[in-house]
């Protein structure tokens, strides 16, 4: 017994007789308490730093972030001249097909200067020179704004003739102008725009011409070029994403259940099912980069799927969540109580009855609670995306359909977010921020559903 | 094994309903049954008594072949119910199941409504013909298992929300709606307060009328009050078995006397 150190019953021959008035703590009882505070202490400072960096975390997120949901544009009287845009008259779709994009720039400048002039802005510009094609006015202007204006006359023909008040899309320098991205500074480096430029746009501002409104288009909206970051968006990346999504839901759930629920209650202990459970742990341990090119190697170049293609993003990510969604349906499965498996075999139920009938939908509210955190874990996931293409893939077009949707290349929110943080625009980098709230607004909702789902279906014994 | 003589004039003739041929269990390489004879009769209540880890429960379980659950439990010998071997490969537990219901230690209701926990049996076994059929197996279940009157008005509600007395009659009326002959209990009252356990062993005298009841228990009370055979095991084997008064008055076997006197269990 001697090599027990207890400190409690320590084996010397006196032992220290226990004595003393219980209104006063004695020594060890001291140092116990002391030690005890100490610990709580640690634990609140843990805690803590925690905090403070979770809120450091935040704080940066939403302060560069933000200001991708506000978008700048004027609020314009466009006057869609006939002797322009339809020369002939007859409101032939094809002859209004044939002006190009360009023909709308003096519609844009005509009406940024009807602005100026009625609100008696005095500007060096008003006056300005065409060069060829461009105007020193243009660089207000987002290069997408013509083709926004083709877009509506192409739309509705009878626009042409009419005067209409306009939503145009200021450049992402003028944007970043208003932000405080841009300043007076850093546009002596910057041959985009002049001081004179910013002179106008704080008058603009006054006038409330040039006013920052929701962007529903970078939310909505597909990406553009690095051109236009002013217009660019989620929305074609959130539809890949949630393609994506669905191909991981419709594989790994069923696949990765009907796998548990064999391995749990039907599969004899021995020891080739003990490898496979070692492996299953270990599959969820691989780093998800092996996963991507594992689907690289199988997918794309031995069954030739097309590349960036969320049909195979989604093959990937399901092998991925697999492991997660298998260690948690097994656990939740593990959670029933024997005794509720022996009532159902009592009465006379099979082993599959009594599995599906009184343990799965136990284990239902823990199995769910694993796919969703699986399904979230997939959606943040970026790195395999890059070896199958999805990253770096411009996603500027919705798919049309189901099928393209599942087979057209496209990108992944993460992968779209990854790509402007690479481009060289800060108004791209705020996107990247933006981006980042979307996505953590999706996955902080799926989070909650799964802890809704956990205390809602929580069961005491 | 029981070699007593006297045995054989002292006992009432009944029905044999279950009957075990050298009946050996390991788990693995633990011997846990070691060749156990014994005939179980029919309407009777049969106490198994003995200190724990004898191998009652293991026995009990072998009676409805809950053993198969159980990976590395192996049976050996001969078990037969009215004279078929229920080790038969021809035999399906599911069936067997069935005709040999059995109620646990501790209360397990289904967590579903009291109505679906005494119907299930009946639904999986196609016993009932149409929903009147059903409700009418239910009552009269939940009747037999003298629990109908406290329940009658919530039939909906969980099964789980009952006392733990009322759960365990509960899980008595799930065991005999679906009918069977035999009823195996194991320890039924041990996690029941004085008056539950009253009720249930008032239950399980009237069962007796009807089914072969084979009841485990730690209490020697118990055996006493409730049966009319006691059967003793020590350490896997059966020591004794016979007339329940008189293996409490007049047991043969010196273990048996030790346990009953309090010496060992
Ligand atoms: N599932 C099991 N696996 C391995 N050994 C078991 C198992 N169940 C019971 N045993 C062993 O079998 C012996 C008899 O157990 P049991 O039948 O539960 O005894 P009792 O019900 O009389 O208390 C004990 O030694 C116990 O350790
Ligand atoms: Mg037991």
């Amino acid at each position: 017994m001697t090599d027990v150190p207890f400190t409690d019953a320590s084996s010397g021959p006196a032992r220290p007789a226990r004595t003393g008035s219980l209104l006063e703590a004695d020594a060890r009882t001291r140092r116990r308490n002391a030690a005890e505070a100490r610990f709580r202490l640690y634990g609140i400072a843990a805690v803590g730093v925690g905090l403070f960096f979770l809120a450091a975390l935040l704080y940066a997120i939403f302060s560069n972030g933000i200001g991708a949901f506000q978008q700048t544009g004027y609020t314009l009287q466009v006057e869609f001249r006939e002797d322009v845009l339809d020369k002939t008259g007859n409101r032939d779709l094809e002859d209004i097909k044939s002006v190009k994009t360009f023909a709308y720039s003096p519609l844009l400048r005509a009406a940024m200067l009807r602005e100026i002039e009625t609100h008696g802005i005095d500007t060096p510009l008003a006056d300005a020179k065409v060069t060829g094609f461009s105007s020193p006015l243009d660089k207000l202007f987002s290069d997408g704004a013509r083709s926004t204006l083709r877009d509506m006359v192409l739309a509705d023909p009878s626009l042409i003739g009419q005067t209409v008040a306009v939503r145009i899309l200021a450049s992402s320098r003028v944007d970043g102008y208003l932000k405080g991205r841009v300043s007076r500074e850093s546009i002596e480096r910057d041959k985009n725009l002049d001081a004179v430029h910013l002179d106008l746009i704080d008058k603009l501002r006054d006038a409330g011409v040039a006013t920052k409104g929701f962007n529903l288009a970078f939310i909505t909206g597909p990406d553009a070029s690095d051109a236009r970051p002013e217009q660019a968006g989620l929305g074609v990346a959130m539809l890949g994403s949630l393609y994506m999504m669905i191909v991981v839901l419709l594989l790994s759930l069923p696949i990765g259940v009907a796998a548990s629920i064999y391995l749990e209650e039907f599969a004899p202990q021995n020891r080739f099912t003990d490898i496979i459970e070692v492996n299953i742990s270990n599959l969820a341990a691989v780093p998800s980069i092996v996963f991507g090119i594992l689907g690289l190697a199988v997918f794309i170049q031995f069954v030739h799927l097309p590349q960036s293609a969320p049909l195979v993003g989604g093959l990937v990510l399901s092998l991925m969540t697999l492991p997660t969604i298998i260690i948690s349906t097994r656990a939740s499965l593990k959670a029933v109580p024997p005794s509720i498996r022996d009532a159902a075999l009592g009465v006379g139920a099979s082993k599959m009855q009594a599995v599906f009938h009184h343990v799965l939908p136990l284990a239902m509210p823990g199995i769910l609670t694993g796919t969703i955190i699986g399904l979230a874990q997939a959606l943040g996931e970026t790195a395999p995306l890059l070896l199958i293409g999805m990253v770096g893939f411009i996603a500027s077009n919705y798919p049309d359909g189901a099928i393209s949707g599942f087979l057209a290349p496209n990108s992944a929110m993460p992968a779209q977010i990854y790509e402007w943080a690479k481009r060289a625009d800060p108004a791209f980098y705020e996107r990247a921020w933006g981006g980042i709230i979307i996505l953590l607004l999706f996955l902080m909702t799926m989070n909650i559903i799964a802890i809704i789902l956990r205390r809602r279906f929580e069961r005491r014994w | 094994m029981y070699d007593n003589p006297d045995l054989a004039r002292t006992t009432v003739t009944r029905d044999i309903k279950i009957a075990a041929h050298g009946c050996q269990v390991f788990y693995g390489d633990t011997h846990a049954i070691k060749d156990v004879d014994i005939d179980i009769e029919d309407k009777t209540v049969t106490a198994f008594i003995g200190p724990s880890g004898c191998g009652k429960s293991t026995f009990l379980r072998c009676l409805n072949r809950m053993n198969d659950t159980i990976d590395i439990c192996r049976v050996v010998g001969d078990i037969r119910l009215d004279g078929e071997d229920i080790y038969d490969k021809r035999v399906d537990p599911v069936q067997l199941r069935a005709k040999v219901g059995m109620v646990f230690q501790k209360p397990n209701p289904f967590p579903k409504s009291i109505y679906d926990n005494v119907a299930y049996g009946p639904r999986i076994h196609g016993l009932a013909r149409g929903k009147a059929d059903l409700d009418e197996i239910v009552e009269s279940s939940l009747r037999r298992a003298a629990i109908w009157e406290e329940v009658k008005d919530r039939l909906d509600a969980p099964g789980t929300g009952l006392s733990g007395g009322q759960q365990q009659r509960l899980c008595i009326a799930r065991a005999v709606a679906t009918e069977p002959e035999v009823l195996l209990m194991d320890e039924p009252c041990s996690a029941l307060d004085p008056i539950a356990t009253a009720q249930v062993e008032e239950l399980i005298d009237e069962l007796r009328s009807q089914y072969s009841v084979v009841i485990v228990t730690h209490s020697m009370q118990q055996a006493a009050r409730v049966s009319q055979k006691t059967a003793f095991f020590h350490l896997g084997s059966l020591v004794e078995y016979g007339e329940t008064g008189h293996i409490f008055t007049n047991p043969t076997d010196p273990r048996t006397e030790s346990y009953i006197t309090g010496r060992i269990g």
